[in-house]
């Protein structure tokens, strides 16, 4: 297969896009569209600070990487999540982040989750018996926690994750199956900034997986491959997979569905609008966060849960 | 002679002459869940398999909390 750009051998084909590239041009290619989805969907501008959360895995560092080429002003968030399970993978996916930190001179926040509310993930999801024996559930809660409260803390504009096409499409899927009006509401490449909430950006939303993956391989950014221990079986990746059968036997299938939701939310052919978020949201007491529940925030909730059987 | 594919700690061994996409097959693989490489090169479905060779397979899909 040939490069469609200068005719020599392909690294990568996009079978979406009827579009195969050299690694040359590939490595131009990833970031220009990148450049575009920012402009399309009002992400950023030059002159705002971004934060990007990092997690040592491809997306997040091939966003980083992605972003300081363009020119913005990118700044790290690493969460330590304090997962071990016998692979180190907390202790590695932080060395790995840090280095292409150092290696590129970029600031890399580092937050320790154990550090602040006195025990790592899976100790807070045990103790607060929340997620059914998986402690996925705190996990997404601690970090879009810890990620709004740093950003907002340390005066960012915007928070950016490597979340890519798979995640959104999975993400799509779950709450089309379960009709979960509400949260399809709020599936988009941004996510507003309201009070208390920084803005969300998800400047890799139309690249799949398998594109991240490669723009990493040929880049040569080193990254955690090693799947998190508490992913497996996951539902998230159950999705994918599945989502992949149809891509094999309809090229396109992931992006389609995704971009037709998002014209479809956008138009209102799908459902009539509510402001469900902001009609109820408060502060909770003691983080001051955003919350829609009438006392403390899900997140200080579990954190007392856990620090009255500790 | 065969070819071997190795998806993290799984080996595989296929007859060579056939493209990479039928072997991933064969294997029951997905193609889009992986990408190929040989000799630290990135290949492509329609890259023939030689006798011998030694194909890395990256898994690409995580998951989790994202």
């Amino acid at each position: 297969m040939k490069c469609k750009k200068c005719g020599s051998k392909a690294s990568v084909n996009m079978r979406q896009h009827r579009l195969a590239l050299c690694k040359e041009h590939y490595l131009e290619w990833v970031p220009e569209q990148t450049a575009r989805f920012i402009k399309k969907y009002e992400m950023f501008t030059h002159h705002e600070k971004i934060l990007v959360a990092v997690s040592g895995g491809k997306d997040s560092l091939g966003l980083w990487d992605i972003l300081v080429r363009l020119g913005y002003q990118a700044d790290g968030l690493y969460l330590g999540l304090g997962i071990d399970e016998g692979i180190n993978y907390s202790h590695e996916s932080q060395r790995l982040a840090q280095k292409y930190a150092d290696e590129h001179q970029l600031k890399l926040h580092v937050v320790d989750i154990e550090k602040e509310y006195g025990q790592p993930i899976p100790v807070l999801a045990d103790k607060s018996h929340r997620g059914y024996g998986k402690p996925c559930a705190v996990c997404g809660l601690a970090k879009r926690h810890e990620m709004n409260r740093v950003a907002r803390d340390l005066g960012y504009d915007v928070l950016a994750t490597g979340h890519n096409l798979d995640d959104e499409a999975a993400v799509l899927f779950g709450n089309t199956l379960a009709w979960a009006s509400e949260f399809l509401l709020r599936q988009g490449p941004v996510l507003p900034s309201s009070d208390g909430l920084a803005r969300k950006v998800k400047p890799l939303c139309r690249f799949y997986e398998r594109e991240m993956t490669a723009y990493c391989l040929l880049r040569g950014i080193e990254y955690i491959y090693e799947e998190c221990p508490f992913a497996d079986g996951s539902q998230s990746i159950y999705y994918k997979e599945l989502l992949n059968q149809l891509e094999t036997t309809r090229p396109g299938a992931k992006l389609t569905f995704y971009l037709r939701f998002l014209e479809a939310r956008k138009t209102g052919e799908l459902f009539i609008e509510k402001n469900v978020e902001q009609a109820h949201l408060h502060p909770c007491p003691k983080c001051g966060q955003p919350t829609s529940t009438d006392d403390l925030c899900s997140f200080c909730r579990m954190i007392e849960k856990v620090n009255a059987v500790t | 002679m065969t070819v071997k594919l190795v998806l993290r700690d799984k080996e595989y061994e296929v007859k060579p002459g056939m493209t990479l996409l039928d072997s991933l097959k064969k294997i029951n693989v997905l193609s889009e869940s992986v990408i190929a490489t040989r000799e630290g090169e990135m290949i492509l479905d329609d890259e023939i398999l030689r006798d011998g060779d030694l194909v890395k397979l990256i898994a690409v899909i995580s998951g989790g909390s994202r």
